[in-house]
């Protein structure tokens, strides 16, 4: 059984600053990890490889940098590891990202496609889905519980909403995204950290996935960041210990001092 | 010359920090405050290859090196100066010995285990009478033919009670003074074998700290570590490997009481501003960094001669006297900056000074590290 597990290197942190004058993440100066739902999603995979036995090939599209979150997944059992990267491929959005991660996807041989529901730098949750789209492929999102049923040619999974579930048995080849809720990723081991920089790690750019580069890329993407900003800090607020209807009547009045009742 | 760190031991550090930050930090308050041995840490570490961390896979170690060794007892000794001694004497004093002494059936009998965290090891020198001056052993090993008759006890041993194989020192031939002190491998359980009391510290009190008492233990002659009578070479060249990963809980503690302290003092406010604008707690942070920074140098530097088969007794006797003097100058400082906070449990700096004060004590104190350093200068 093939999985291939896609994942985005993220900046460390949820207060991701964006530079006001280009509408762009700024990266400097904050660790980068990887993407939490992809690393559950990683997670997931190794854990099929250990019980049912497995080859995992971890995918990323990114700059260079992006290698030590290969190297990473490597360390933590991961079996191959390709990197996508080529100036071609920068200031993609969503559908540009998904239509190279696809192309990349129609070189390799899976049963199973695991992408995280979002990532935190960004927030779509539309990669994933998209590149089902892209492919034909069966996808089921947020996914909190994977099982591969015996003969290997579906899988069971736990669908999760705000106000219930669903649990959907699907055919494979299909494409999960993963939530991080979904399991504690492992760790890397000792032995595999050591051995991840002697592996080779595959990276393809546009001429290795035969794209037109008018399809890629900032030109690729139909979709433009007019504007972005940080947004400004809230004050602290006030605590008050109040029962229920002197509660109410503190909000009542708060409300009409500021005239919005 | 390279100051760098490469790229396989950054990616092995985050592994570390990650692993110590997650799993050891919270247990670490309760580990203090039970006296409590962290077992289940200890099953974490052997499933990700902590435990045989700079032995050969076909040992059941990691295929790392003393380097990678190192920055994991830094680590966690950054969070939890317990768990970073127990990895340091499980690691140093009892696979090590084995490892560079044992014959081949003895690795795959004992180190096996130990590398891949199967058992715990530990390491019995010391004596009631016989402390840095470890020539005085007066434990006994008779040669009876096929086996060794053990008698005596042994005390301040470090994982002794958890630990399942124990490299032991005992005298075969009493006239021969250190040439006639033979090492031993011992397990538990050995009939006459025991463990004594428990030791109540100041510091690392979640480490457990016992006497080992031999009364007529028949040790198999195989379990000869090394040559008869090679015992004192063997316990000293132990002992400078061991101090390597001594400096490094230093390091790892002097660290951790300074990240806690740039974290409160940003906190903190007096006179209406944080303690991190007033310059004194600026340059107290600027002494406290440098001084660590340059321990760090020396015990990679001791680590990193280790691994380039040079030698490295001098290189390790400099690190762990400079490392744990700055691990006790540096949580002293902690605490003082931390002010009445840093003296209540509510904050880990008085945690962290009481397991610093150890690391000028166990496996030569400061005195003995001058006196190796020294000797080497004058010969």
């Amino acid at each position: 059984m093939n999985i291939v597990v896609c994942m985005k290197q993220v900046p460390d942190t949820t207060e991701v600053k964006i530079d006001p004058a280009t509408g762009t993440l700024i990266r400097e100066g904050i660790p980068s990890i990887i993407n939490p739902d992809d690393k559950s999603g990683l997670e997931a995979a190794l854990a099929l490889k250990d019980s049912a036995g497995a080859r995992v090939t971890v995918l990323s599209m990114g700059p260079p940098q992006a290698d030590v979150a290969l190297r990473e997944a490597l360390a933590m059992g991961a079996d191959e590891a390709i990197l996508l990267s080529d100036r071609a491929f920068g200031g993609a959005d969503t559908w540009a990202t998904s239509s190279t991660i696809a192309a990349a996807l129609r070189k390799l041989p899976f049963d199973l496609v695991i992408c995280g529901r979002q990532a935190i730098d960004g927030d779509t949750a539309q990669v994933g889905p998209q590149i089902a789209e892209h492919l034909g492929l069966p996808q089921v999102s947020y996914v909190s519980e994977l099982s591969l049923e015996a003969g290997q040619k579906s899988v069971v999974v736990k669908r999760v909403f705000e106000d219930g579930y669903q649990r959907i048995r699907v055919k494979l080849p299909c494409l999960l995204t993963a939530l991080r809720d979904m399991n504690s990723p492992r760790y890397m081991s000792v032995s595999g950290a050591f051995e991840a920089y002697g592996k080779q790690i595959k990276v393809w750019g546009l001429a290795d996935l035969g794209l037109d580069p008018q399809s890629i890329g900032l030109k690729g993407s139909p979709t433009r960041v007019k504007q972005s900003f940080t947004k400004g800090a809230k004050s602290a607020g006030k605590v008050y210990e109040l029962d229920a209807k002197e509660g109410a009547k503190l909000i009542v009045d708060r409300l009409k001092e500021k005239f919005i009742i | 010359m390279d100051f760098q760190i490469d790229k396989e031991h950054r990616l092995l550090s985050q592994l570390f920090r990650d692993f110590a930050q997650n799993e050891v930090k919270p247990l670490a308050k309760e580990v203090d405050e039970e006296e409590r041995f962290p077992a289940e840490t200890l099953s974490k570490m052997a499933r990700y290859g902590f435990m045989g961390i700079p032995f050969p896979k076909e040992y059941g170690g990691s295929g790392g090196d003393n380097l990678a060794y190192v920055m994991a007892v830094e680590e966690l000794s950054k969070v939890c100066g317990t768990t970073g001694v127990i990895l340091s004497a499980h690691s140093s004093l009892c696979a090590a010995p084995i490892y560079e002494n044992g014959t081949e059936e003895q690795k795959r009998k004992y180190l096996v285990p130990l590398a891949s965290g199967q058992k715990l090891g530990a390491f019995g020198l010391t004596e009631p009478n016989a402390g840095t001056d470890a020539a005085g052993q007066q434990t006994v090993a008779e040669d009876k033919g096929g086996y060794y008759l053990l008698n005596g006890s042994k005390l301040f041993i470090t994982n002794a009670g958890p630990a399942e194989v124990y490299v032991v020192m005992a005298m075969t031939d009493k006239s021969k003074g250190t040439k006639g002190i033979s090492a031993f491998i011992l397990e538990k359980g050995m009939k006459g074998f025991s463990i004594g009391k428990k030791e109540e510290k100041m510091g690392i009190r979640g480490s457990s700290t016992c006497e080992l008492i031999f009364e007529n233990v028949e040790v198999p002659a195989e379990n000869l570590l090394g040559k008869l009578g090679g015992g004192f070479g063997l316990a000293m060249r132990t002992l400078d490997g061991g101090r390597i990963g001594i400096a490094a809980q230093a390091l790892g503690i002097a660290q951790g009481a300074i990240d806690e302290t740039v974290a409160y003092v940003k906190e903190r406010r007096q006179f209406g501003k944080p303690l991190s604008a007033f310059q004194n707690t600026q340059f107290q942070l600027a002494d406290m960094q440098t001084r660590v920074d340059a321990a760090r140098m020396l015990v990679y530097r001791a680590a990193a001669s280790k691994d380039a088969k040079l030698p490295y007794n001098v290189e390790a006797a400099m690190a762990k006297l400079f490392a744990s003097e700055t691990a006790m100058e540096v949580t002293t400082k902690a605490v003082q900056l931390h002010g009445g906070y840093g003296y209540t449990r509510e904050y880990p700096v008085e945690r962290m000074m009481r397991d610093a004060k150890i690391t000028e004590i166990y496996e030569g104190t400061s005195e003995v590290q001058r006196m190796v350093v020294s000797a080497a200068m004058l010969k």
